[in-house]
């Protein structure tokens, strides 16, 4: 057994993870609500502090302040360990993501496997959320959910596959070490739409968040959570979004490398590189949501099963041939 | 024909335009209680009655906007004064049931009873929103000045 004093830079790592994601995810809610008021022309939260910028706050202590609701019919333990799980897989993933040189938790070997097992087992958090609460809304939103996620996640592993072929390595460091020269968006651009569209499927995001869908349907697999039980959910999903972009900056957009290696770049570091890249997918995530109305069901399942698949499918063997000539 | 899809250039120049909204187009917001939206001369608000300069109430008691009132909000009763005039003893606006059609400021023959520009009148209770006499004299006392600038105003429609 590992003694205390052993464990303790571990827990500092880990709290030096979270903190800031935390933090992230806070303030992702509140430049949300900005971006998508500047689009419409609005100016989004403003009362609250300097510009807003307490609102997120504001917003957590007012879920903190409200009563948690236990649906009498529901599963209580699967109903409240369902937004534990997703939100406690949501920050799990963390554990492998190379901020910079040498900047990781734990620089495993097979890294972009690990990320891709932990955002597969976030299907399981909503599938238990929707069977739990014992409610027809969430069982058919959770199983929408559900469908959606899976369905998304083939497309997801064949572009991981054709970036796994270039690099050669499921090592995450490896992988961005391997763009040192070229970002593996140049060669691999239509996967890097593919896997823009599958983030935001993946992700219940719009125009992919029929799950949700504010408008049509109460609100999917979270309809009976109340309290600060639905702010895990909530906190989970933007977590997988600030997830998704950090898998995208990874495969895509070079990690921690800059630019160019010339010296006004050079001199900046990584790990700035890698907020920014990551900012700007985020940005698309929500520029996205201020302009695409959302997808139909069978429009939704048509683009994953039959787009994405056979296209990335395509780029797969595309790819290796290309690999297996040179 | 799909394959013209394929480059999504549709989405692009969607894309394109939230964009330019967000960096190029003026924001239309109105901070609502630091900033009021322009009402016109005509907006139905909350209603008053009139006095002439000297202080005297305008209303004759002649019961027109009672007898025209759609929803029957207004109850008057009425009886001589000792200089012989005749006045209202009881104005009384049900201002739930009020519809604010304006169908009592237009029948009214001494422009009495108007309806002004003040539409922030909400209440915590129902029982507040039974005005009488006394409330309506007083709220024609505070917006006298707005009244009387919207009347000019509106008066070259009439």
């Amino acid at each position: 057994m590992a003694s205390v004093e052993a464990l303790l830079p571990l827990i500092g790592y880990v709290l030096l993870i979270v903190i800031p994601l935390l933090l992230a995810i806070a303030y992702l809610t509140y430049v949300e609500r900005k971006v998508i008021a500047a689009m419409q022309r609005r100016i989004g939260p403003n009362v609250v502090g300097w510009f807003g910028f307490l609102q997120p706050f504001a917003d957590g202590l007012k879920l903190l302040h409200k009563e948690t609701i236990i649906p009498t019919q529901a599963n209580s333990f699967l109903f409240l360990l369902a937004p534990l799980l997703t939100f406690g897989l949501s920050l799990s993933a963390w554990a492998v993501i190379p901020f910079g040189p040498g900047l990781v938790i734990s620089n495993i070997d097979v890294g972009i496997l690990y990320l891709f097992a932990i955002s597969s087992l976030g299907v399981y958090g909503i599938i238990m959320a929707g069977w739990a609460s014992n409610s027809k809304y969430s069982f058919l939103g959770a199983l929408r959910s559900a469908a959606q996620m899976v369905s998304y996640e083939v497309s997801i592993g064949l572009v991981i596959i054709t970036i796994l072929l270039s690099a050669g390595s499921l090592n995450l460091s490896a992988i961005v070490e391997a763009q040192k020269n070229l970002w593996f968006i140049i060669p691999h651009l239509p996967m890097a739409v593919v896997f823009t569209v599958s983030a935001l499927a993946e992700t219940n995001r719009a125009p992919f968040d029929l799950p949700e869908a504010e408008a049509e349907l109460v609100s999917g697999y979270n309809v009976e959570y109340s309290s600060m039980i639905f702010a895990l959910f909530f906190l989970g999903e933007y977590a997988n979004m600030i997830l998704m972009s950090a898998i995208g900056t990874i495969l895509f957009l070079g990690g921690w490398m800059p630019p160019l290696h010339v010296f006004p770049f050079t001199w900046v570091p990584g790990i700035v590189w890698f907020s920014l890249k990551m900012s700007f997918l985020l940005f698309i995530f929500l520029w996205v949501r201020a302009t695409f109305p959302r997808y139909r069901y069978d429009q939704l399942m048509r683009l994953g099963w039959k787009v994405f698949l056979p296209f990335s499918l395509i780029w797969v063997i595309l790819t290796a041939g290309v690999i297996v000539i040179l | 024909m799909k394959l013209k899809l394929f480059p999504l250039t549709e989405l692009y120049s969607g894309l394109f335009l939230t964009l330019k909204y967000m960096f190029l187009k003026k924001k239309v917001t109105l901070a609502y209680p630091y900033e009021k939206g322009a009402l016109s001369p005509r907006f139905r608000g909350e209603h008053a009655l009139r006095r002439y300069p000297n202080g005297e109430e305008r209303c004759i008691a002649c019961k027109l906007c009672e007898a025209v009132c759609p929803a029957q909000a207004i109850t008057i009763e009425a009886e001589e004064r000792e200089d012989g005039s005749r006045r209202t003893t009881r104005y009384d606006i049900d201002m739930i049931k009020c519809i604010y059609c304006g169908l009592c400021e237009e029948a009214c023959p001494v422009d009495a009873i108007v309806e002004g520009p003040n539409f922030e009148f909400a209440t915590e209770t129902r029982e507040e929103l039974y005005y009488n006499k006394e409330k309506l004299l007083s709220n024609g006392d505070r917006w006298e000045v707005a009244i009387a600038a919207r009347l000019e105003q509106d008066a070259r429609y009439r």
